[in-house]
């Protein structure tokens, strides 16, 4: 049949089983927008704030579900307000859809108006990206870039259609998702090389030379990355951690890779990791990383992490082998399907005394409960009391971000929603919305910062017109902490820039949207504005008083040995 | 710790856009691209790019050769190694010759290095010569004393020698997926 370009774009939406697209409309991409709302009863979208807004939301659509996320956005600032997102996406493998148009074929490269080469601009954070000059070239280019989204390490694709290519008509064929690979580009892709289309079969020889190790270790270590989250292999990470008896750390992105209330973790590792993961790294034989990247914020001094250790990286990403640290074994694949393969051929084992030397670190820190004054751990402990067990988290970029992977205990893949890798400040509100769109049935909590919050706070706009009972808690300290955290410890107490906030209302903000808040400074008053919250049925936004110079404990110093912590209790 | 000459050869789709994304990888690692070449082949959907690159040690090379492998419009990238691969590069070097002894002593050296002159002028003679770098430089030393007034090179393109090809199985194919490395 005849469809113009913009309708085909959403007939391949459709395709894809898509639902909800988050975006924000303008002059390029009208067409796009005229055709999608003869299709409002099939396809929800949600208009937010700002297009970078848009941008978090379809990834923590895409976090939480394991589905691919979809944004819109019109050419020039549209599109560049979405960089930021798409780094975002990228930087932690997630995947998304952006669809952005531009200015039409015979005013490219004339600086018309809103004209920018989003393409060349995103080169650099997404997986792939296109131009597509005509109508007739949108479902081929639709389906591939989908498909590549998803596939082997997911990562963020970027479209960019020319209007005049969503007004011209072309023929379309519907084609189911599962025949896209046998056809069109996307076939000619796979044909050719299929790369990264399909998780590569784990190598045999290399799963029984692990196994061959851990018969030889007696002092085990796992890492849990986001990649066990990615490919949602939580069940059997945990089998495998039980059969080995090991400890299990994990990274900021492994959070709800592995249920945080099995005895075996010992927290999150890294510049702010607990002493007993940094502790064990040292002094494991054999450390089995899963699906992480040996960030700076994990392997802060490359050559002394594990020194004692044979490392073992499993990855679905070639590339990641040997790139930050240097590694003794690795095996290529899909972390779900090495897991599978490696459940068949390891028998239980019992490390005890290991376990014991490891957990004679703490693997939290300890807070003094006060009644008069509310600490962080008072903030996590009473969500994780009061909230179900399936409620989901977003956090933004901080000292609260490293307080809420620290505190809370995570128990299932796409539940901690956190901008890990990229550390973009104002992620959270916009993951929470896209949370609780595709999950209107859970409570999703947006644990924010003062300094963050400010950052992205125009989405309360989104929060209140699409009526999402999103609860943002606010660890308030007036003050950026984690840069005032450095600048007590590392700059001499030189506080350049940090304790500038204006004493800012945030019921009243809360109150300007039509949504409410409250403002606690104690874990009672805490508790009950919490209750509130859950019964309200709209946005609420908990405003909690903390300390100016409450910490992140315990902290290594970026490069240094792992052991080597600045500051503990 | 002194860097090594690495030359890469990449097989891409020949589409507009692939060379920038490419060459963008190696800027955005860190490598400075010493030498760049880039053609279609026998298959006309298929460009050949040659990069040389300076790094450290081969672990480091194959280090970036991953990262281009997981590019789309890759085919398949391999590190040539220099005492299997001949390398060559065409140098236009236009040099200043006005006295006839100038012009003797360059023509000398031009047929001395296989080296061709390719235009006469009244003030200038240009030579064309192909060849690795060594000869290149030594050419270039030899008449730098009459005044180089311009020169270009293609960079250098190269291939392995015998019957060896970039579709050559190996462990890494096998991990890039796929049939990657085979066109």
């Amino acid at each position: 049949m005849k469809l113009t370009g913009a309708q085909i774009v959403i007939e391949c939406l459709l395709e894809q089983h898509v639902d909800t697209i988050f975006g924000y409309p303008g002059g390029t991409i009208l067409n796009v927008y005229d055709a999608l709302y003869d299709y409002r009863d099939r396809i929800t979208h949600i208009r937010t704030a700002h297009e970078q807004g848009a941008a978090h939301a379809a990834d923590g659509y895409a976090r939480s579900t394991g589905k691919v996320g979809v944004c819109f956005a019109t050419s020039g600032p549209g599109a560049t307000n979405l960089v930021t997102g798409i780094a975002t996406a990228y930087m932690d493998s997630s995947p998304v859809v952006f669809i952005t148009c531009n200015v039409a074929k015979p005013l490219i490269g004339k600086d018309s108006f809103q004209e920018v080469d989003i393409t060349g601009v995103t080169m650099p954070v997404t997986k792939c990206n296109y131009i597509v000059e005509h109508a007739d070239q949108v479902a081929d280019i639709v389906r591939e870039a989908f498909a590549i989204a998803r596939s082997g390490r997911p990562g963020p694709v970027l479209i960019d259609i020319l209007k005049n290519a969503t007004a011209e008509e072309a023929e379309y064929e519907p084609l189911k998702r599962h025949l896209h690979h046998t056809e069109g580009r996307l076939g000619a892709l796979i044909s050719r090389a299929s790369h990264d289309l399909k998780a590569p079969e784990p190598d045999l020889n290399d799963i029984e030379k692990l196994v061959d190790m851990i018969n030889a270790s007696e002092r085990p270590l796992l890492i849990c990355g986001g990649g066990v989250v990615r490919s949602r292999a939580h069940v059997e990470f945990e089998e495998f951690a039980n059969r080995l008896d090991a400890p299990v750390a994990i990274t900021l992105m492994g959070g709800g890779g592995f249920r945080g209330r099995n005895p075996l973790t010992t927290g999150m590792i890294g510049m702010h990791g607990s002493q007993a993961s940094n502790m064990a790294v040292d002094a494991c034989d054999l450390l089995i990383a899963f699906g992480c990247r040996f960030s700076d914020r994990v392997a802060l001094d490359p050559t002394s992490f594990a020194a004692q250790a044979k490392i073992v990286h499993v990855d679905i990403d070639r590339s990641e082998i040997n790139k930050n640290v240097q590694t003794d074994h690795h095996i290529i694949g899909d972390a779900k399907r090495v897991l599978e393969l490696l459940n068949e051929r390891v028998r239980q084992k019992d490390h005890t005394a290991w376990k014991e030397y490891v957990f004679s670190f703490p693997t939290q820190t300890e807070y003094e409960l006060a009644s008069d004054t509310l600490n962080p751990r008072q903030i996590t402990d009473s969500i994780a009391r009061l909230c179900p067990m399936e409620t989901y988290v977003a956090t933004d970029v901080g000292q609260h971000q490293m307080w809420t992977a620290q505190h809370f205990h995570y128990d299932f893949p796409g539940q901690l929603l956190t901008s890990g890798g990229f550390g973009a400040m104002g992620f959270g509100l916009g993951a929470a919305i896209g949370a609780k769109v595709s999950h209107p049935d859970k409570v999703v909590i947006h644990m924010t910062g003062d300094g963050s919050f400010r950052m992205n706070l125009n989405e309360l706009h989104t929060v209140a017109t699409y009526n999402l009972p999103i609860i943002t808690v606010i660890f308030d300290n007036r003050t950026l902490g984690m840069v005032r955290q450095w600048q007590t410890l590392i700059y001499d107490q030189r506080y350049a820039a940090t304790d500038i906030g204006v004493d800012l209302d945030y019921v009243k903000l809360a109150e300007a949207y039509g949504l409410s808040g409250r403002r606690v400074s104690n874990q009672a008053d805490f508790e009950d504005a919490l209750k509130e919250a859950l019964a309200c049925g709209h946005g609420y936004i908990i405003d909690c008083v903390i300390d100016i110079d409450e910490k992140v404990k315990p902290m290594v110093n970026g490069g240094d040995p792992i052991t080597k912590f600045l500051i503990l209790d | 710790m002194d860097k090594k000459r690495y030359t890469l050869a990449v097989m891409v789709d020949n589409k507009a856009g692939v060379l920038s994304q490419v060459s963008r990888l190696f800027s955005r690692k860190g490598y400075n691209i010493e030498s760049l070449a880039v053609g279609a082949i026998e298959n006309p959907e298929v460009s050949r790019i040659t990069i040389e690159i300076l790094a450290e040690n081969d672990q480091q090379v194959n280090l970036i050769c991953n990262q281009v492998r997981k590019m789309f419009p890759v085919h398949s990238v391999k590190v040539l190694r220099a005492e299997q691969s001949i390398r060559r590069e065409l140098v236009l070097i236009k040099v200043h010759a006005e006295t006839p002894e100038q012009r003797n002593e360059i023509i000398q050296i031009s047929s001395i290095f296989r080296a061709n002159i390719i235009d006469v002028a009244p003030a200038s003679l240009t030579i064309a010569i192909i060849g690795e770098e060594e000869k290149v430089d030594a050419i270039m030393g030899l008449v730098e004393k009459n005044g180089i007034l311009e020169m270009v090179r293609t960079g250098v393109i190269a291939l392995e020698r015998g019957a060896f090809t970039l579709n050559e199985d190996t462990k890494v194919r096998g991990e890039f997926n796929y049939g990657k490395n085979v066109r």
